[in-house]
Order: C-alpha cells, then sequence, then structure tokens
C-alpha cells in the first residue's frame, strides 16, 4: 500500500500534550493520595504537589486556548455527527475485519467524530469543572463565605466524580492510541508530528474536511 | 539532516520541555519558608526595678501579714482597688450566658469534678485565695488588708500559706515542721513581678495534687526544658507565666473554661505569632478552623501524669483494722483513696477534640440532672460557627453524689480539722458530709444520695512541643484512626469519602478496562 506522511501536530501541540499528560497523571495519582485510596508519596507531599500541579494545568490551559483560537485548531474539536455512524461502526466492527478508517486526517480535522464528541464532554464538562472545584476546593472551603457550598461537600464530590471520569478516560484513550494502521501509529505521530496515511485517492472525508 | 534536527526538536517538546514543566511544579510544590521568628521582650527584660529593702516601713517587726499589706498600699494605693475586683479575689464574674441572662458564675455558685464544691470547704480550698482567711462567710471582701500581695509577688521562695488555714501563712500559734512563720522582713523588702513559683504553687496544683485537674499544667514546669514547653523552657525563651498572661493594673489576661463563659481577656497564640506564622498558605489557612494549639500540643501530661477519672462512689472503704486505705498503680500514682476514691491517672495522653468559640455553660448549683454523663461543663461551637476552631482538651470524667429526688448535685463537706465536724476526709460519712455540705451552701437536701457519671472539658493551651513534634498532617487527614473522628459535622480532606461516588467511579475504571481488554482481544483474534 502507498502511505503519505503528513504533518498533523505542531511542535506546540505536541508540547501541550506530553506536559499535558505528565501533569493530568501528577494530579491523578497525588488526587487519590489525598482522597485516601492509598498512601506513597505522604498526605503533605500529595497536596502540594496537587495544588501546585494544578496552577501549572490551568496556566497550560490558558495559553493552549489561546493557540487553538490564534491557530484555528480549536475546529477540531467542534463536535459532530457526520460520519458518526460509520466511526462507531467501524469500532464495533471494521476494526475487527481489517477495513480502513472511516476518516482520513488533514490539519484541520484530525479528530473523529466520537473523538471530538468526547474530547469536545472533557473541555465542556469535565475541566471546568475540576478547576472551578479545586479552586473551591483550596480557596472556598468554609462555610462562613458568603455563599454557603455546604463546606467542602458540593466541591469534593464533583471534584472526585470528575477524578473518576479522567481515569476512565486515560485508559480508553491510550488504548485507542492503538488503533491506528498500525498499533505504535498514533503514539508516533504524537511524537514526531507526522502521521502515515494509506494514499487513497478520492477520499471519501475529503468532503466532511471540506465542509468544516 | 533536516531528519536528525527534527528528532532533536520532538526530543525537546515531546520530552525535555514537559519535564521541565513537572521539574520546577513538583520544586515550587515542595519548597517550604522559614516559619516566622518571634522575638518580644519579656517581663524580666523590662520590668523597672526597685530597692525595697530601702524602706523604713518594711523595716518594721511584723506579726501579723496584714499589717505587711498595709505597708504595701502605704506606697501602691489603689492596688487594692484593683484587685479587689478581680476574680482572683472575688472568685466570681458577671457574665452573660445564653439562656440565663446576666449572672455571676464561679466558685460560690458552679459544681467542679473534683472536691464538687469550694464552699464549705474553706480550709482546705480558700488556701488559694488571694487573701488572709476566708475561713467562712464573715470573711471581708471589702477589707483590703486582708489582700496577700505576698502569694503573688514573694520572689524569695519562702512565703507559703499553710495547709488548712484558709490561706492564712503560719503564725506562732499554728507553725509546725513543715509550716514556718514567714520572715515577713526578708520577704517583703525582695519583692518582685510574680514569676512561675508564684502562679504555680496554686494553678499547678489545684484539685488536691500535683497536675490533677489541667493535665497541661503542673511543677514540672517550675523547672523545664524546650522539649517539654517551647516558651517555658529554660533552654529556650525561659518565659514566665505573665509573659504570656499579659497584665495591667491587676487584670491578668488570659482564661481557664473550668469557671469562664465568656469570650473577653483571653490570650492567643497570634497575639506573638500572627495568623500566619508559618508562611505558608495551607498551613495558615487551617488557622480558621483549627487552633494552634490542636496541631501543637499534640499530647499532654507530658512529664507527670493527670487524673483521668476520679469515682466519689468507691471512697470510703475501711481496711480490716478500720483505717482508711492508700493504693497506687503502677506508676505510684494514687489509684484509691478512702477519703476521695478510685482514680486514673494517666501521662502522655492524646487529647480529644471539640469545637470551641470561647464561650461557655456550667453547671450551676441549682441546676438539674437533664443528660448523663453530667455536663459540668459545656463549650460552644460548631463547624458553621464563624468563631469556633477545633480545640484539643482534657476531659476529666467523674462519679460523684448527687439527690436522686431533686436531680442536683450535691455539695459536699470534705475537710475539717477535726474528726466529728461532719466532713467526709475525717468521718467517711456520706450523709453527715452531705447534710453539713448543703446546709453551708443553704441547699435544700432531700436525704437520698446516689452517685452520677460527670464530666469536665479542659481546653489545653500549654506544654507546647516543639515543632519537630507537632502533629502532621496524617494525625488528622486519615480514613484510619483521624485524632477527628468524633467531629463529623464537616468533610474532612484524606478522611471522608463518599460511598457510592467511589464504588460507582471504581465500577466505571473497572468497565473500562475490561472493554479495552475485551476489544483489543477481539482484534487480536
Amino acid at each position: 500500500m502507498k502511505y503519505k506522511k503528513q504533518y498533523l501536530y505542531s511542535k506546540f501541540e505536541r508540547f501541550w500534550h506530553w506536559t499535558q499528560m505528565l501533569l493530568v497523571m501528577l494530579l491523578t495519582f497525588t488526587g487519590f493520595e489525598i482522597h485516601g485510596n492509598f498512601e506513597i508519596m505522604g498526605f503533605e507531599n500529595s497536596v502540594r504537589i496537587h495544588s501546585a500541579a494544578a496552577w501549572s494545568f490551568m496556566g497550560l490551559a490558558v495559553v493552549s486556548i489561546f493557540w487553538m483560537i490564534v491557530s484555528k485548531q480549536y475546529l477540531n474539536f467542534i463536535p459532530t455527527t457526520t460520519k458518526l455512524k460509520e466511526q462507531l461502526q467501524y469500532y464495533t466492527s471494521g476494526i475487527f475485519k481489517g477495513r480502513p478508517h472511516p476518516l482520513h486526517k488533514t490539519l484541520y480535522n484530525k479528530l473523529n467524530p466520537l473523538q471530538r464528541i468526547v474530547y469536545a464532554g472533557l473541555l465542556i464538562l469535565i475541566f471546568p469543572v475540576q478547576i472551578i472545584t479545586g479552586i473551591a476546593y483550596m480557596y472556598y472551603h468554609y462555610p462562613e463565605n458568603p455563599i454557603d457550598a455546604d463546606g467542602l461537600l458540593l466541591a469534593v464530590n464533583a471534584h472526585t466524580i470528575g477524578a473518576f471520569m479522567v481515569v476512565a478516560f486515560i485508559i480508553v484513550h491510550v488504548y485507542m492510541t492503538t488503533t491506528g494502521h498500525s498499533v505504535s501509529a498514533n503514539v508516533k505521530a504524537m511524537i514526531s508530528g507526522y502521521e502515515k496515511e494509506p494514499d487513497t485517492e478520492n477520499s471519501p472525508e475529503e468532503t466532511i474536511s471540506k465542509n468544516q | 539532516m533536516k531528519s536528525a534536527l527534527e528528532k532533536i526538536t520532538s526530543f525537546i517538546v515531546v520530552l525535555v520541555l514537559p519535564a521541565l514543566v513537572i521539574y520546577l511544579t513538583v520544586f515550587f510544590a515542595l519548597r517550604k519558608n522559614e516559619p516566622l521568628a518571634i522575638k518580644i521582650p519579656l517581663m524580666s527584660e523590662t520590668i523597672a526595678k526597685v530597692d525595697h529593702s530601702q524602706f523604713a516601713i518594711l523595716q518594721q517587726n511584723f506579726i501579723d501579714p496584714r499589717d505587711v499589706t498595709a505597708a504595701c498600699l502605704s506606697c501602691h494605693n489603689k492596688r487594692d482597688d484593683e484587685l479587689m475586683q478581680s476574680s482572683h479575689w472575688l472568685w466570681e464574674r458577671e457574665v452573660n450566658i445564653p439562656g440565663r441572662g446576666i449572672v455571676k458564675i464561679g466558685k460560690n455558685n458552679i459544681h467542679n469534678n473534683f472536691c464538687t464544691g469550694a464552699q464549705g470547704n474553706n480550709g482546705s480550698c480558700m488556701r488559694c485565695h488571694i487573701g488572709y482567711g476566708w475561713e467562712d462567710k464573715s470573711f471581708d471582701f471589702n477589707n483590703p488588708n486582708n489582700i496577700d500581695c505576698l502569694v503573688c509577688h514573694d520572689k524569695t521562695d519562702t512565703y507559703f500559706k499553710q495547709k488548712g488555714y484558709s490561706g492564712m501563712p503560719a503564725t506562732a500559734e499554728t507553725a509546725n515542721a513543715e509550716f514556718k512563720v514567714p520572715d515577713y522582713n526578708y520577704i517583703s523588702q525582695n519583692v518582685g513581678y510574680p514569676d512561675r513559683d508564684n502562679c504555680g504553687v496554686c494553678h499547678f496544683y489545684g484539685g488536691g495534687g500535683n497536675n490533677v485537674k489541667h493535665g497541661d499544667l503542673e511543677e514540672a514546669l517550675f523547672n523545664t526544658s524546650r522539649k517539654v514547653d517551647v516558651h517555658m523552657g529554660t533552654d529556650g525563651p525561659n518565659m514566665v507565666c505573665i509573659d504570656c498572661h499579659k497584665t495591667e493594673k491587676h487584670n491578668i489576661t488570659g482564661r481557664s473554661y473550668s469557671v469562664s463563659a465568656d469570650n473577653t481577656n483571653r490570650i492567643s497564640c497570634e497575639g506573638c505569632h500572627t495568623d500566619r506564622p508559618h508562611r505558608d498558605y495551607i498551613l495558615d489557612y487551617h488557622n480558621h478552623k483549627v487552633a494552634c494549639q490542636t496541631c501543637h500540643i499534640p499530647v499532654y501530661a507530658k512529664v507527670n501524669a493527670t487524673v483521668m477519672y476520679w469515682d466519689w462512689s468507691k471512697a470510703g472503704r475501711r481496711d480490716e483494722n478500720g483505717n482508711p486505705i492508700k493504693e497506687y498503680d503502677a506508676d505510684h500514682n494514687y489509684s484509691y483513696l478512702s477519703i476521695k476514691g478510685r482514680f486514673v491517672y494517666d501521662d502522655n495522653v492524646k487529647p480529644d477534640y471539640v469545637w470551641f468559640n470561647g464561650t461557655a455553660d456550667h453547671f450551676f448549683t441549682t441546676d438539674t440532672v437533664t443528660t448523663v454523663p453530667v455536663q459540668i461543663n459545656t463549650l460552644y461551637g460548631d463547624y458553621r460557627d464563624a468563631d469556633a476552631k477545633i480545640w484539643p482538651v482534657k476531659i476529666h470524667r467523674g462519679r460523684q453524689a448527687y439527690d436522686p429526688e431533686t436531680k442536683q448535685l450535691l455539695s459536699v463537706k470534705v475537710f475539717a480539722h477535726n474528726k466529728g465536724e461532719g466532713a467526709f476526709w475525717e468521718d467517711l460519712d456520706w450523709p453527715e458530709a452531705i447534710r453539713h455540705g448543703m446546709e453551708y451552701n443553704e441547699r435544700y437536701w432531700s436525704g437520698k444520695y446516689d452517685f452520677i457519671d460527670t464530666e469536665v472539658t479542659w481546653p489545653l493551651n500549654h506544654m507546647v512541643s516543639l515543632k519537630e513534634e507537632t502533629m502532621s498532617c496524617k494525625d488528622c487527614h486519615s480514613r484510619n484512626k483521624s485524632r477527628l473522628d468524633g467531629l463529623t459535622d464537616f468533610y474532612l480532606p484524606g478522611r471522608d469519602y463518599n460511598k457510592w461516588i467511589d464504588y460507582s467511579g471504581f465500577a466505571i475504571i473497572i468497565l473500562s478496562l475490561i472493554g479495552v481488554i475485551v476489544h483489543a482481544v477481539l482484534r487480536i483474534f
């Protein structure tokens, strides 16, 4: 089969992705230690690292949101239902029969419709909730505040639910990296920036990318 | 060439820069500031010294200690007015207690959990009154010469009030091997500001022995190390009581909630240390809800044991010859006294913890029992109270006499000089001791008595530990044996979690894992 190489992930995107990965790992790890699930780094170290990592995460988020807007890469994260059915069919049956991916990635259409929905969900539902409840956790947790949020209870419960969602996401996300054209193709793309794509003419995705 | 450059670029953006961000994050996370250092002038460094030996009036031949007081007041005039308004003199204060209104409260009308009450036991209890001879109700609270200046201002360590004489030092008639007539010229010519001996002689021995009451105030503090008390350690700041208990015009700051009820005239750690002493956001932020004492007094009774339990109902047993019994525990503390009952002493005790906003209620002699154990005092506060903080306390449990008909605690006469005067310590006769005690206190007694469980709560403030021995996060923020397990009206990170959220969360994680494994297996085969 003929392959074409295309540059999908810029230097910033790759930096952003891997930094965010490390920060999310750090936050998850220290977060569950604070939650009392295990004891490895010590409660105090976990609290301090969790708070600092939260600030790094928020700083990175601000920078990357700015970058997304300026580079118009945010277009990748707008959910769509176009080809959603095909994508679902691919993951539930096509992948087992060696069928080709329904989506051919392009610079402004790197994410398939399922990814778009899941990432948009993370960006809209999980991260803002984690950030807001996390800030409340640090600075707004005593009941004598003007608006009583029942002490910490509301914030911590939302924050814990969000944390479990993030872990579930990580599991599926890491597994999905193996579903590229080869098992390591997607990870390699996120390292080098280049993704190998089967070079097919009349790509069915051109229609989608033109519509974006 | 281009490919090599791209590889280096990838290496930097994928590995080096993300690792740098993580390194800086963890570095700044674990960097701690040094706590704020405090330097305040001590009383001993600032007080003006006067050579009292040069005053002719102190050369006279003193017979009665009241003449010493008169001599003091001849120069220090008006000081008697200050003293005669103080609780050290009156043994009561006027306070506003919610549900009671403005009431006088003090050793006159509230119960304690030790010898139950001072009134009627004047010979023994009033030894710690700052007056001369409060033998009975006839004591003149308006006679300034009845003030005992020396007990607080003696710097020679030779002045003592005699045991059993209502605050009088030994006289020619009462002197014995233990208590000699004080040398008033020597003592009065060497007076000065109170040091730890003057305060400790009463405040360390309250309740009838060393460390019976407080748990954090005892004779070890006469001469101690920083390890026992960072403030009073002679190898450290060597502070004395009044260095913290700042005193203006004989108004001594500081409150003990075994007798106090209102949030005034208190001392706070913040007064010297500021409310941001750690220079660390998350530690300083705790101070909104956690008293400094909670972390910095991890144990009390660090040197000598304190009484944790006092059961009066067991008192009165005699040996086969009809003599009173004394029994000791393995650490040589009393475990049984015929005159007082059964004791449990303990040392290096972990405190209990309560919410406390600086106000309290007390069990008045007129109160009836509504809860068991009877709360001899009640400290107020809860999580939602903006003034309340978590405070370490000693809870002293007891069992004392009450009237099962009137449901009131009984005033018992325990002390007398002689047998046959109705005092329990002399005659070991409960009905007689109760009858005399109730009569002196002008209270009705049905004639019946039984015993009931009682509790008194003492906030801990002294014997602050070295910073190396301060509590760690895990002492409270833990699912196992958190020290705050008793305080359940708030969410404590590390201790608390929502069972259903955790179960559902782990279920989602496990389902995700199963999902990807099944999917992978299907792809392979």
